[in-house]
């Protein structure tokens, strides 16, 4: 996975792209993080933890060490950005039982990463009880910088909504090809977040769950590539 | 059942006294003869042996595969009402739901006829499950079957109870049952009844193999001391009268769809009764079928029969078959096996049969009847493949047919049955180590490993033990594995079986109104293969069921297609259904390649093709392995002849373009056939040879089997098809959890990912072994590829040429076709990304 693969590598050249969502500017990094430099503000979404366990409550017993996975990532974003604030954007957990179950391991490399910052934990519809024992603040959603961040997209909602949920992904087509990757989909007014989960799956931006939420004609996908992020607008997609 | 032979002699032949008299009186009745092969076997059951019986199609092998139980059941009489349970006397256990059901149709006759006391009744996913639940109380005396319905009865609490009368198991098509992953769990089926029954014989039944000795190993237990089973051989029926098609048009130097063919094929429909025409993939199967009816201007009643096809419109191909009312069927392998379908009089094979025993087995079909001659023509679709055709016509006269080995015991089949046995009854871990070592496939399973899968059955086998209170199997302080808890039970019988599909969606038609939004509610007519409907936009056009479609989109899980008027559609391309030359035709192509005598039984433009070769380069020596190189454009050429088989020289050809790579001979890609691999690169790799700086004898060294393979493993994209198949199998990914369905679209999802992480965290963990292991065998053919490059050490013949040979040239016309994988999506991102820029400075 690139992802995973670019967490161990050394290094420190990052092919972010740039966008900019109701006046505030962003990166959007190929580790699946957004990041706000004027005010030291960290976003992901879905990271969905501790999801091998949730299967495993349920007979099916995967591998073990996503939690680790998805966290050695999360602890290359901030050592890279330093951010003051983190806002994860709900299903922080895969079940609602997750975060109190979780590893004493675990929980431990969350508290180092969370030392010395703040960090908001938006509920999702996998985790509505929020996270219990984490450092951190539990909400439902946060406004703050003149943005909306929430877990799920709302139809009509005012200008700069920053949501995740749908885990959205890019196809790209040319020349008989295709590529799809995992995206940040913005058209300006609202972003949605790629899932930052390791084991969590994308769903294409085609799909109708992501009818009425953009101006697809300023619609731009930043997919996420092996060490960068590709911008491409919605139209150019299919080539 | 296939009827015995109506010739009268000998009124009493040895061995017909065995016979109890209800048999006797029905032979006579009939005035037929039981034949030798028949009585024979039942000689050998009486004695207490387990049997093979190898006869062509049309012998009368089903009753005899039957006869032992029959006569058994026969002296044993009608159970009284009233007495104690009584468990099921014979298992017979077959490939195809649809044979079962034949065999029932056709046995029922003649026990019918000789009023026999016998119970035979089916079981396969079909049955209702109230029918299941009295079978289990009340168990017919012959149950037929499938592999899986045997797993799930074994996996039962109640199989002591239900399989401890059990004297016989009879394995229809055995040759093709053992082969698979199916056939692992079957043979570990067949080890846990040998223990429920001791006195237990196996019967199998085959068509001829060239080596019966695996298949009679298989049928007892590999314990020290045991003999293999016994053999009884029917004699052979009439030779079939095979040809290759002659047709005057020109047979083209590459591709699969033999085209030009098709008026010469129509022509054979015509003057024919039934013909079956067999291909080797479903896009053939379409492409070939709207090819037919583009000239059938007799509107002859012909169709169409494939495995994507929804069941329904199958049912209907099968049952106007069975009533003679079609003229022609275009099929795969759906069709295949043992099945009688009317009177069929022509079987026509499209492309090359790629094995002998899967080309005798399709022309059995055309004729049941021993005594007459099956009338089959073979239709080549490129010029090597005239070659393949006129090997597998040798091979077909000398009935040396090939199965591919059985191969070692793959460990998600060993890993699921593992969950089941501990279902059906707490085990002791050694007894059930001796049981698994008892089937042929698992003989030589280390006690490690066997340990590693229970683990990984029990707790998922990982070194991080983070799921000790989710296991689902548990020891106990008896020492004694049990399954923690019902739910274990229920996920098990909802995800058994070895047979894994591709995600595939049901393809909907719908029709347009006139405001252009899609209606609702058209007919099913399918299903095909999700990565090939995510690779179309909408308007894109394909093949499908016989009529061109336009695609309309995906909603929810399903296609929604609407009908075409383009005459030019893109064609499924479905991924099932490639097999490669089997190793018996390779050695038989080389043969015919070497020996320019045979050469007038070919076609004169294939004569010529070969003749050219000769003069402009060379034809290699049996033993010989041929290297041409060539420049053409602004590239270097070199082009090699194993002959192995396109999973071979896939993975030759990555291998070899590493090694070239790094001998600087900057390789830019290759392409593989059956037959040949071409590299294509930016230096002279001929002068390379020439002065010395590329020893081809190194560069073909088997050591590229080592480091170089495991490398190129570790980055490979394939290996995640192989990874989702066996965590399916294994129960690692769920087919189906209780009260839920799960999309396939969910199932490669996340198999990736889990892939990706498992890989990264624990390399070394048993299913990823499991993985490499079957990659090995499978996709990748590594054994064959071994024992080719043993074989042409010292035997490599270099030609550098000025221009392209004869030889080569199909192989050239293959590049472009195949798509490129890896790198290319990068810079296909990059690509897209500078348009936007590039929009963006515009405006």
């Amino acid at each position: 996975m690139a992802r995973l693969a670019l967490a161990g590598m050394e290094t420190e050249e990052i092919g972010a792209s740039v966008t900019t969502v109701a006046g505030v500017d962003f990166v959007c990094d190929p580790m699946g993080a957004l990041y706000c430099e004027a005010d030291g503000l960290l976003v992901v979404s879905d990271l969905h933890l501790e999801k091998g366990a949730a299967f495993a409550r349920r007979g099916q017993l995967l591998p073990p060490y996503d939690t680790h996975a998805t966290l050695k990532i999360l602890a290359r974003v901030m050592d890279r950005y330093r951010p003051k604030l983190v806002v994860s954007l709900g299903d922080n957990f895969h079940d609602r039982v997750g975060s109190a179950l979780m590893p004493a391991d675990c929980r431990a490399l969350i508290g180092d990463m969370a030392r010395g910052r703040d960090w908001i934990w938006i509920t999702g519809n996998h985790d509505p009880d929020g996270v219990i024992g984490l450092p951190g603040t539990v909400a439902e959603s946060l406004a703050f910088a003149g943005l909306t961040f929430r877990h799920e997209p709302v139809k009509g909602a005012e200008k700069g909504e920053i949501a995740g949920h749908l885990h959205p992904a890019a196809t790209l087509r040319r020349r008989e090809k295709s590529v799809r990757r995992p995206c940040f989909a913005t058209d300006g007014d609202r972003l949605i977040m790629p899932s930052f989960g390791v084991t969590t799956g994308g769903l294409d931006l085609a799909h109708v769950a992501f009818r009425g939420l953009f101006d697809r004609t300023r619609l731009i996908a930043h997919m996420i590539g092996k060490e960068r992020v590709y911008p491409v607008s919605y139209e150019g997609l299919k080539g | 059942m296939k009827t015995p032979s109506e010739t009268s002699g000998d009124p009493h032949p040895p061995g017909a006294d065995l016979l109890p008299a209800a048999f006797r009186r029905w032979f006579a009745e009939k005035g037929w003869q039981p034949r030798a092969h028949q009585l024979s076997l039942l000689e050998k059951a009486r004695d207490g042996k387990s049997v093979l019986l190898i006869a062509p199609t049309g012998a009368g092998k089903t009753l005899a595969g039957f006869m032992p139980s029959l006569t058994e059941l026969a002296e044993r009489g009608r159970k009284k009402p009233g007495t104690a349970f009584q468990g099921v006397h014979t298992l017979y256990i077959s490939p195809l739901k649809a044979l079962a059901v034949d065999i029932e149709r056709n046995l029922m006759k003649p026990v019918g006829e000789m009023g026999l006391p016998v119970t035979i009744e089916t079981r396969t996913g079909d049955t209702p499950q109230g029918k299941r639940q009295r079978q289990k109380l009340s168990p017919p005396d012959i149950l037929l079957t499938t592999p899986e319905q045997l797993a799930l009865l074994i996996a039962n609490t109640e199989a002591e109870r239900f399989f401890a009368d059990l004297r016989y198991v009879v394995f229809d098509e055995l040759h093709s049952l053992v082969t698979s992953k199916r056939g692992h769990l079957l043979a570990l089926g067949l080890a846990r009844l040998r223990r429920l029954a001791p006195n237990m014989q196996a019967i199998g039944l085959s068509a001829t193999v060239a080596d019966p000795l695996d298949l009679r190993k298989w049928l007892v237990s590999q314990a020290e001391g045991e003999a293999a089973a016994d053999v009884v051989v029917a004699p052979g029926g009439a030779r079939p009268l095979i040809t290759i098609l002659q047709s005057e048009d020109r047979i083209p130097w590459s591709g699969h769809v033999a085209r030009y063919a098709i008026p010469a094929v129509y022509e054979e429909i015509r003057t024919h009764k039934t013909t079956l025409i067999f291909v080797n993939t479903r896009s053939q199967a379409e492409l070939v079928f709207q090819e037919l009816w583009t000239v059938n201007d007799d509107s002859l009643p012909i169709a169409l029969h494939h495995g994507s096809l929804d069941a329904g419109q199958r049912r209907k191909v099968e049952a106007a078959m069975a009533e003679n009312k079609l003229r022609a069927v275009v099929a795969t392998s759906t069709l295949d096996l043992g099945i009688d379908w009317g009177d069929v009089d022509l079987v026509i094979h499209v492309g090359a049969p790629k094995g002998a025993s899967r080309l005798a087995q399709r022309i059995g079909r055309a004729n049941h009847r021993m005594d007459e001659p099956s009338r089959a023509i073979l239709v080549p679709a490129n010029r090597f493949e005239v070659l393949e055709c006129q090997a597998a016509l040798d091979a077909n006269y000398i009935n040396a047919q090939d199965t591919p080995p059985s191969g070692d015991g793959a460990l998600d089949v060993l890993a699921q049955h593992v969950l089941g046995m501990a279902c059906a009854e707490p085990f002791s871990g050694d007894a059930l180590f001796d049981e698994v070592r008892s089937a042929l496939p698992y003989a030589d399973l280390p006690r490690e490993t066997f340990d590693r899968v229970l683990d990984f059955a029990a707790t998922g086998g990982y070194a991080l033990r983070s799921y000790d209170r989710y296991a689902k199997i548990r020891q106990r302080p008896d020492g004694l594995w049990r399954v923690a808890n019902p739910q274990t039970a229920q996920q098990y019988r909802l995800n058994i079986g070895t047979i894994v599909e591709m995600p595939m969606l049901n393809v909907r038609m719908v029709r347009k109104n006139k405001l252009g939004s899609l209606g609702r509610g058209g007919p099913v007519l399918g299903k095909i293969e999700e990565y090939f409907l995510e690779g179309l936009t909408q308007g894109d056009t394909f093949l499908f069921g016989g009529k061109v479609l336009r695609f309309e989109g995906i909603r929810e899980n399903e296609a929604l297609a609407s009908q075409a008027f383009s005459m030019d559609p893109k064609i499924p391309a479905y991924a099932g259904g490639k097999f490669p030359l089997s190793t018996y035709l390779a050695e038989g192509v080389r043969g015919l390649l070497a020996d320019s005598s045979e050469w007038h039984r070919l076609p004169d433009q294939v004569r010529d093709w070969l003749e050219i070769q000769h003069e402009v380069s060379v034809l290699p020596r049996r033993d010989q392995m041929l290297i041409e190189t060539f420049p053409r454009g602004s590239r270097f050429f070199m082009v090699a002849y194993p002959f192995e088989g396109r999973l071979a020289h896939q993975t030759l050809g990555m291998l070899l373009t590493r090694r070239l790579d790094r001998m600087g001979a900057r390789p830019l890609g290759f392409v593989a056939t059956d037959y040949s691999l071409g590299v294509w690169g930016l230096d002279d790799m001929g002068e390379m040879i020439a002065a010395r700086k590329l020893d081809l004898q190194a560069l073909f060294d088997e050591d590229m089997l080592g480091d170089d393979l495991e490398a190129w493993l570790d980055e490979s994209f394939m290996l995640k098809r192989t990874f989702r198949n066996c965590a399916v199998i294994a129960g690692l990914i769920e087919r189906r959890h209780p009260g839920q369905e799960k999309t396939g679209r969910q199932v490669t999802v996340s198999a990736d990912l889990i892939y990706d992480v498992l890989r990264s965290h624990e390399p070394d963990h048993i299913l990823l072994q499991a993985t490499r292991q079957e990659a090995a065998a499978g996709l990748l053919d590594i054994q064959r590829l071994g024992a080719m490059l043993r074989r042409i050490r010292g035997h490599i013949l270099h030609r550098p040429l000025d221009r392209v040979s004869p030889l080569a040239v199909p192989i050239l016309l293959e590049i472009g076709k195949e798509p490129v994988a890896g790198n290319a999506s990068e810079s296909l991102l990059a690509e897209a990304a500078e348009d936007l820029i590039r929009d963006a400075m515009q405006a």
